[in-house]
């Protein structure tokens, strides 16, 4: 493997992914019941669960906006960047025996479980619209492209932020202790809930301070259009995305020399 | 390979396992490292085979290189036998489904090669381990005294698969049985406090080694 050139590396990367994700849908979804259409079913029934009590709680008489819709895209949001960052935290102690193999890197197994989870969430998402679609409980989005933007931004946010807590987890065992809380505070905060304009002008300066936030009121600009006031930064938030991710990889490089396979 | 370092912090501070060790194997040649419990062999080969970076030091490699065949490293325990073998095929590229009738010939694990890797004793590993890295095909094989367990008909069929059907590939067996790297390698070195030290026959190395164990 002296001199491996562009190609045959990106060959070898393209193996190592692969086989990265077939082993991570058997360990985490095995071959019972429906296998691995937990990888949706999962984050649907999260979703579906949360839809049902907001709209038995009446959110809806917070907001003018259609409940089942403001629910699914506001969960889902929350969906996706919580998960990746709590896949990656445990990610490196079950995967120590695979770094045996030269070619399979910290980095490949952290890249495996944040594009399972992407995959995961964004087919719960889009089913879930379908779904409901068929129903006619809700409308589809007025903005598709800019829905798709926002999802895509959020999707980096969890990326980097999964990144850099996983690579800080290799030597902190107190990432993991600290994570579950604080997803948990975040999560009221996070712009799921709420429209950011129905806050008090000094709460939506605050909570505008929070990168995600940005991405859930440009996904519901792009769904519900007209009917909402949305405010938010994506350069912002890119700043944000792209600050965690530059420090993911810095820490991943500094760890990848400790991390030892067992 | 030249001037490679290795030291672990422990809780009494850091313990330097490998000191300037240089070694250099070329294409067909067997040489076996000789070492106490401890003395830093299974490192040095992991080193070899890339799972670890040394701290100082270069690695060059012009031959594909194994990964550390040792009782049963590589596996995931809670994957049956059968995805292991998978996942390493794909990741090494080979068709997972063209190698399963050898690896049931090699291994005879039967039905246990659907149970998970954890359930498996130790001989049973080492047998899985054996036969998937004969599955992909290496210039040069890293053995970490893999072939010391199992009973003697594994033995034979390791030898048949390694020296046998495989004797013009580089092996580096690492061990502190000396009659077996006698048995098998044209040279051998001593891992002592961190240096190498390298014989140009096994006799030599099997002498020194002797002296020191003494």
């Amino acid at each position: 493997m002296a001199v491996a050139s562009i190609s045959q590396s990106w060959a070898i990367q393209k193996r190592v992914l692969g086989a990265l994700l077939m082993r991570e849908i058997l360990t985490r979804y095995g071959r019972h019941n429906i296998g691995f259409l937990w990888l949706f079913a999962e984050p649907m029934l999260f979703t579906l669960g949360v839809t049902a009590l907001w709209s038995i709680a009446k959110l809806d008489q917070v907001s003018a906006l259609p409940i089942v819709a403001f629910a699914i895209t506001g969960y889902s949001s929350v969906l996706l960047w919580r998960s990746m960052p709590s896949r990656c935290i445990s990610a490196i102690e079950p995967n120590l025996p695979l770094l045996y193999h030269r070619n399979v890197r910290l980095l490949d197994v952290f890249l495996a479980r944040i594009a399972l989870e992407a995959v995961g969430t964004t087919i719960s998402f889009v089913g879930l619209l379908l779904l409901f679609r068929g129903l006619e409980w809700l409308e589809f989005p007025e903005d598709v492209l800019k829905v798709a933007l926002a999802w895509l931004m959020l999707a980096w946010f969890g990326a980097g932020l999964a990144l850099f807590l996983g690579a800080l987890s290799g030597t902190s065992e107190l990432v993991e202790k600290f994570w579950h809380p604080s997803a948990y505070i975040l999560f009221p905060l996070s712009g799921a809930a709420f429209l950011v304009d129905s806050l008090p002008p000094a709460a939506q300066d605050a909570v505008l301070l929070l990168p995600m936030v940005h991405g859930v009121e440009c996904l519901r600009e792009g769904y519900f259009g007209s009917k909402i006031v949305a405010h938010y930064d994506l350069g912002y938030m890119a700043a944000w995305n792209a600050a965690l991710t530059i420090a993911g990889f810095l820490r991943l490089r500094a760890i990848s020399d400790k991390v030892r396979p067992e | 390979m030249s001037g490679i370092t290795k030291a672990y912090g422990t809780s009494s501070g850091p313990v330097t396992v490998l000191d300037g060790v240089d070694l250099t194997i070329a294409r067909g040649e067997a040489i076996g490292i000789l070492g106490r419990n401890g003395a830093g062999k299974s490192t040095l080969i992991r080193i070899i085979g890339g799972a670890e970076t040394p701290d100082t030091g270069e690695i060059e490699r012009s031959m594909s290189v194994s990964w550390p065949l040792a009782f049963g490293g590589g596996f995931q325990g809670s994957l049956t036998g059968l995805d292991n073998l998978r996942f390493i095929c794909r990741v090494y590229g080979v068709d997972p489904d063209a190698c399963l009738p050898f690896v049931h010939e090699f291994t005879e694990l039967g039905v246990y090669l659907k149970e998970p890797v954890k359930t498996y004793s130790s001989g049973m590993r080492a047998r899985l381990a054996f036969a998937t890295s004969m599955v992909v095909d290496f210039d040069c094989y890293l053995v970490d005294e893999i072939v010391a367990v199992g009973d003697s008909r594994f033995q034979a069929k390791c030898h048949e698969e390694l020296f046998v059907k495989r004797a013009d590939r580089a092996l580096i067996i690492v061990s502190h049985d000396p009659s077996y790297i006698r048995s098998h390698c044209q040279r051998a070195a001593v891992l002592r406090d961190g240096k190498l030290h390298q014989f140009a026959s096994v006799d030599e190395a099997f002498e020194y080694y002797t002296e020191y164990m003494a």
